[in-house]
């Protein structure tokens, strides 16, 4: 501990802050551009300049580190003076265009200057004027306004870990650019919008969309992965503007993918807004009684183990509870599917299905080993952390695949099966390095699990773990990467039919054994239709409702409350901050007025209701989970085969992904780039 | 004036020839095992007692500097970096030694990297004195051949190589931190200070940077002992120096002298006096363009040391003595120094990158009488926010001579600037438009 | 110092000749494992001397690659440094300083000579297409001023006279004499050496 005064008040502090923090501690607020705790130090704006006793010169408190007995001064002449200096300088070749300027009403300059702005700039030469610069579909740039505080440099380096933006020239002629003003090739590239403290980087989609204050915001979750990011949507009336990150510190820190950012103008596009009826293949529009009545009819005349219900990627909670008490309840069925393909599951243990380490464990890890994933794409946010734990602890990273650049440099294997079995058997040089680990951290990706091997590689991986006591108390090294936001949470209510960890009722569904097909929410499903009558209800006219009888339309993310379990196993709840559109409904109610049409009675008098019930029935699927462990190493048939990763469409993820402009201009952009070459 | 047989740089002028045997016979590499035997603690304490202070400007004592770096070796090498990036206006005194007298500089390199725990010695040069750095890595070959360099050289049981890095065009890579930059194959932004290079410096580890002059210097101070060097100029300003006398002279000339000459002295001995003659001294700039310049009433009596130069508000510097006499316009002057520094900030800080253009570009219009009235007390406000307020001392470097323009001529820059910052002037000048003034209707 | 242009014609590829990919290599060695960024200057200097004393963008890539970097901090450091030309410029390229040392003592002279010669403008080719001329800061041989440097030459105690006789013949193809052309010796103070007279005349 140190002890230090701030402004002659006494205050102790932990060793290797800096002066800026001890402030911060003291309860001082000290003006900042270029300091950004997320961030190296550059020291350059020169903002945050403090007073300390017997040093002369004031001095950048962002880059000091605090020592015994300092005396630092931020309330003196002195320091005043000091920063209106700067400030002065910094408003010199400022356009100052603030009623033109989208940052305006969220400008760190513009605050500041209100504060140590001198009323009038004595600045009487030709301001200077920068080009813009093209940085992509989602940044916009107004060079003139860049304060050169390098944030969005040293962000594309360090946390993105794509060096591509710099400073090129010097003086006062100094511009940040791309290289060649090459878009950058980066899933969080939009974050420079938000640490751009001036309006220079601002969102290219957003242009002049909006002023902040004109905007209601509300606190939310992302569903664009299974990260569960913390969100803020902003709204204008009914129309979702724009998505800020919001700070938790535990998942998405302060950064948010580019997919969850601005995939939202994918909200109001392509969406169902009426009920459809389809007839000689033409879809006409309904009423909600109409298509109730018809589902009613088909399901009194369809037996109830030839009706199926798969559910989506973006579904809360709350509606895959009630749909499947409407299964049980009122068809009769338990044929209920939330996978979209033949990953292997293990539903014994909860452990079984989550990412145990945590995110923040990512961290603490001392080897990382990567099965059959590419985490850049699948889990962008997760990535970002674990280069992060590359540059802090140079933690070392394998992975069985070549997955091509994943922002960190890691080994790989060759990719095959083999290789997991040389390692579960000590025949591999990573048996002794798992072992010898402290905190090995082991992701298995949906590749692996979808594979043939995936039984094989998870169980064989576990008891591995467990033997060499991987598993345990302190640390769990064993971790899956979902890759939707769905996907946790419709494990945790059962939403799934298996007795080995196959998927029972795809199978089923793909030899054509089911009538009629409710598809709740889901799209991504590669099936061929033949006879079976199928019912879509969702937001989307996507791949699901092309090939509906019965379209019912449901309300996105943004438009109803609902909980999303993150694949951490974090429960946190998404809420409502617009309306869906025309006569779509929120979706639990769908569910439950086409109940009250089946069987004179709805599941639930309310929202709450359905509410509490969710949630003590996750209770109770918890407490069953503390059954037994019933795998046999020997059960397991091994096969030599070669894993391949999933090729992920980033930008086109899912149904709200391939709706929204903005992603399909991102997803050109990169095949454009790609098609050149950004390497050469 | 200094007895030729204290100087210590013989061949300043080429006389004799930059030849391993040339220097061989001004006495380079005679002892130097010997004076490596008597150990690092001794090397130290001789160039403490010796009293010399830093060469590339800073003035900082070289002695007290090598005792930062760690008295012993860690995890990570140590390294000597030699700042041969001489590009203060005014200054060309290293170029010579780099030519003339380079085996001084070897042999200072292998002594100074010896006391400094070094095995690994950087010298880098500024882009432009091409020519000067094949002379240079000319004799380094010839030091190799001779084992004074390599594995034991000179017989000191101490390894050490030596590698040329060319600078390739920039004032500020003369600033400590932005050369380490340079040579780490970045641009030369200087680095926040702390950590000190001495014990975070290139490729993160310690390293002690010093002029050329000043390591060149430190094989004559070891052998004839640091008492002689004491004996020169004046306690905490001892020793020879190389005065670079440009401008307005008869004889612009590079000389070694005494610290503590007399400025007069130094001029008419050597240089052959003022063009037209001492009284038609205007100014001189005594230390290269960062140092405030002096008027002739200071210039007929200061003395050219450290500290007579700080009690007038300014500074030793580099030595780099520029000369103006009354023919010159000596807001031009400053003006030109002015777009200097507007041309080489580096673009880091707020306060320079923003400040050097203005300053630049009020002076120029200074010069020619564009500037009103209150803009000459603007200016000084200018260069007291720039002053003090930046990472490095580029920031004083570009301050400085604008206020000691302000500071002794400020009389002559009202004269020429005088007129109010009123719309209603004749004169049709854009910027004469006070923009606030223009919105209240009377104005 | 305004933005460097980047030249409109470039060429496609760019390779370093068998000669300086020796010399790159052995330049690397310079510097210790894992630090090869450091030689990104020398390497500069090299595509720069291997490609008429300009740099295109297919070296900065080049170089980016040879030494395992982002092309940005190659750009970066190509557009920082004024000595890179990343536009062609005369084979015999003439840099003239401007700073106050030289001007007080008539380097305004020398650019005149350098405009009738050569080009009006600054960065313009001379007709014969063999020169090109620049003003700079400070070249460091202030003692010397004005001066210029051609190439990796210095030319000291000129006038505009001198001058002209030297870029007449530098455009006829010739290479004049660098150093003083006051006939003194180097830096010595010229008819004034009070110093070191014995040196001088054993
Ligand atoms: C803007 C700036 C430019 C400098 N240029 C040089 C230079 O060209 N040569 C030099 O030796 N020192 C230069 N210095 C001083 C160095 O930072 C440093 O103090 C010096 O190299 C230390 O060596 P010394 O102690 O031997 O003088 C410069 C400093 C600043 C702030
Ligand atoms: S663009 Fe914005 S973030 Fe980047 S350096 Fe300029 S002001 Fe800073
Ligand atoms: S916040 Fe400290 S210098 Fe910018």
């Amino acid at each position: 501990m140190l002890k230090l005064k701030v402004n002659n008040k006494d205050i102790e502090i932990e060793e290797g802050l800096t002066v800026l923090q001890a402030c911060e501690k003291a309860g001082v607020e000290i003006p900042r551009f270029c300091y950004h705790e997320k961030l190296s130090i550059a020291g350059n704006c020169r903002m945050c300049l403090v007073e300390i006793e017997k040093s002369p010169k004031p001095v950048a408190s962002c880059a000091m580190p605090a020592a015994e007995g300092m005396n630092i001064k931020t309330n003196t002449n002195f320091v005043e003076k000091s920063r209106k200096g700067v400030m002065e300088f910094l408003l010199a070749n400022h356009p100052l265009d603030c009623p033109v300027c989208d940052q305006g009403g969220e400008c760190d300059l513009q605050d500041q200057s209100l504060f140590y702005g001198v009323d009038k700039s004595r600045y009487k030469e030709n301001k200077r004027a920068v080009p813009e610069k093209n940085m992509g579909p989602l940044i916009k740039t107004q060079m003139t306004r860049c304060i050169h505080c390098t944030r969005c440099i040293r962000f594309a380096t360090e946390i993105a870990g794509v060096p591509e933006l710099g400073a090129i020239g010097r003086g006062e002629d100094m511009q940040i650019t791309t290289y060649l003003e090459k878009s950058m090739v980066s899933e969080l590239s939009a974050n420079v919008v938000d640490l751009c403290p001036v309006g220079a980087l601002t969102s290219k989609p957003y242009v002049f969309e909006a002023r902040p204050w004109e905007l209601k915001k509300t606190e939310s979750i992302d569903v664009m992965d299974a990260i569960g990011s913390n969100i803020r949507v902003d709204t204008y009336g009914w129309e979702v503007k724009r998505i800020l990150p919001r700070i938790n510190e535990d998942i998405n820190e302060e950064w948010i993918s580019d997919k969850t950012r601005h995939a939202c103008d994918g909200l109001l596009n392509q969406r169902l807004d009426t009920p459809f009826i389809k007839y000689n293949k033409k879809f006409d529009k309904a009423s909600w009684k109409e298509v109730n009545n018809i589902i009613k009819g088909k399901v009194q005349e369809t037996s109830s183990d030839k009706i199926c219900g798969l559910t989506g990627d973006l579904t809360n909670m709350e509606t895959l509870f009630i749909f499947k008490e409407f299964f049980n309840k009122c068809l009769n069925s338990k044929n209920l599917e939330s996978r979209n393909d033949h990953v292997y599951i293990n539903p014994e243990k909860r452990e079984n299905y989550l990412f145990n380490s945590n995110i923040n464990g990512i961290e603490e890890s001392d080897f990382i080993f990567i099965i059959g994933s590419n985490p850049r794409y699948e889990a962008t946010i997760l990535n970002a952390r674990i280069r992060k734990a590359y540059l802090n602890n140079k933690t070392k990273i394998v992975s069985l695949n070549n997955v091509g650049d994943l922002t960190y440099p890691y080994d790989f294997l060759k990719g095959k099966t083999e290789d997991i079995k040389e390692i579960i058997e000590d025949k591999h040089p990573l048996s002794n390095i798992i072992k010898e680990s402290k905190k090995p951290l082991i992701m298995l990706g949906q590749s692996v699990l979808a594979s043939n091997s995936g039984k094989y590689i998870f169980e064989s991986i576990k008891y591995f773990l467990k033997k060499n006591g991987k598993i345990n108390n302190e640390w769990n090294s064993l971790n899956i990467i979902s890759e939707n936001a769905s996907t946790v949470g419709s494990l945790d209510l059962g939403i799934f039919q298996t007795n080995d960890g196959s998927n029972e009722v795809l199978s089923n569904l793909e030899n054509h054994k089911y009538e009629l097909v409710f598809l709740l929410g889901r799209d991504n499903l590669g099936f061929k239709k033949k006879n079976e009558f199928i019912i879509y209800q969702g937001s989307h006219g996507d791949k699901g409702a092309e090939i509906a009888d019965i379209i019912l339309p449901g309300s996105a993310y943004t438009e109803q409350d609902g909980y999303f379990t993150n694949l951490e196993g974090k429960l946190q709840k998404a809420y409502k901050a617009s309306y869906p559109p025309g006569d779509a409904k929120e979706d639990w109610k769908i569910i439950n007025d086409l109940a009250e049409v089946i069987n004179n009675k709805k599941l639930f008098k309310n929202k709450e209701e359905l509410e509490s019930s969710l949630l003590n029935n996750l209770n109770l699927m918890c407490e069953k989970n503390i059954s037994k462990e019933s795998t046999d190493l020997k059960d397991l048939i091994f096969k030599n085969e070669e894993i391949k990763i999933n090729n992920i469409d980033y930008y086109y993820s899912n149904s709200i992904a391939r709706a929204s402009k903005t992603m399909f201009k991102c997803r050109n952009e990169k095949v454009k780039l790609e098609a050149t070459g950004t390497e050469d | 004036m200094l007895r030729d047989e204290d100087r210590i740089f013989k061949n300043l002028y080429n006389d004799i020839g930059s030849d391993l045997n040339s220097a061989k016979k001004r006495g380079d590499w005679s002892n130097t095992k010997e004076l490596c035997d008597k150990g690092r603690e001794w090397i130290i304490s001789e160039i403490k007692s010796s009293e010399l202070r830093g060469r590339g400007g800073a003035g900082f004592p070289t002695g007290l500097k090598w005792s930062f770096a760690p008295k012993e070796v860690g995890s990570r090498p140590h390294y000597l970096v030699i700042n041969a990036d001489e590009s203060e206006p005014g200054t060309c005194k290293d170029r010579d030694i780099l030519r003339f007298e380079p085996h001084k500089l070897i042999e200072g390199c292998l002594i100074s990297s010896y006391a400094v725990n070094a095995h690994k010695c950087y010298i880098y040069i500024r882009g432009e004195y091409f020519n000067e750095g094949q002379k240079l890595q000319k004799a380094i070959d010839e030091a190799y051949k001779s084992n004074f360099l390599g594995k034991d050289a000179c017989g000191t049981g101490w390894d050490l190589d030596i590698y040329i890095h060319y600078g390739a065009g920039a004032y500020i890579c003369g600033e400590e931190t932005a050369l380490l930059e340079s040579l780490e194959g970045k641009k030369g932004q200087p680095r926040l200070k702390p950590p000190f290079p001495a014990l975070i410096g290139l490729y993160g580890c310690p390293t002690i940077i010093n002029n050329v002059e000043t390591i060149a210097v430190v094989p004559s101070i070891l052998r004839r002992g640091a008492k002689w060097f004491a004996s020169l100029g004046k306690p905490k300003n001892t020793g020879t120096k190389i005065y670079c006398i440009s401008g307005n002279v008869n004889s612009p000339c590079n000389v070694e002298e005494e610290m503590g000459i007399p400025l007069k002295d130094l001029i008419e001995t050597h240089a052959g006096g003022v063009i037209g003659g001492w009284e038609n001294l205007k100014a001189v700039i005594p230390g290269g363009s960062s140092m405030p310049l002096l008027p002739k009433r200071i210039c007929d009596t200061i003395k050219m040391d450290f500290d007579s130069l700080i009690a007038e508000k300014s500074g030793l510097g580099t030595a780099g003595i520029v000369v103006i006499n009354n023919d010159q316009d000596i807001i031009k002057c400053m003006a030109r120094i002015a777009r200097f520094y507007k041309h080489e900030s580096c673009g880091q800080c707020t306060p320079c990158r923003e400040g050097s253009g203005w300053m630049w570009r009020m002076l120029e219009r200074m010069a020619i009488g564009e500037a009103s009235r209150d803009e000459v007390n603007m200016l000084m406000d200018v260069t007291k926010q720039i002053e003090g307020h930046t990472i490095c001392a580029f920031g004083e470097g570009s301050a400085w001579p604008v206020q000691g323009l302000l500071r002794h001529f400020k009389k002559e820059v009202e004269k020429r600037n005088n007129f109010n910052p009123l719309i209603n002037t004749k004169k049709k000048i854009p910027y004469l438009i006070d923009q606030h003034l223009l919105e209240k209707k009377n104005a | 110092m305004s933005i460097k242009k980047i030249c409109k014609e470039q060429p496609e590829r760019f390779e370093f000749d068998v000669k300086n990919l020796e010399k790159a290599k052995k330049i690397i060695t310079n510097y210790p494992e894992g630090k090869q960024q450091s030689a990104v200057m020398a390497l500069l200097y090299l595509a720069q001397s291997q490609n008429e004393n300009w740099i295109p963008l297919a070296a900065m890539k080049y170089i980016g690659k040879f030494l395992n970097i982002p092309y940005i901090k190659v750009y970066e450091v190509a557009t920082f440094y004024t000595m890179y030309n990343l536009l062609p410029v005369g084979k015999n390229f003439i840099q003239v300083c401007t700073t106050t040392p030289c001007m007080i003592r008539g380097a305004q002279k020398i650019v005149d000579a350098c405009k009738e010669k050569i080009s009006n403008n600054e960065n313009e080719l001379s007709e014969n297409k063999n020169c090109s001329w620049v003003e700079v800061e400070c070249l460091g041989a202030c003692v010397n001023g004005p001066m210029m440097q051609i190439n990796n030459d210095y030319f000291e105690d000129l006038d505009k006279e001198k001058t002209l006789k030297i870029l007449d013949q530098i455009l006829k193809g010739g290479s004049p004499k660098p150093g003083s052309y006051r006939g003194r010796v180097n830096s010595e103070p010229e008819n004034n050496r009070k110093t070191l007279l014995d040196t001088r005349n054993a």
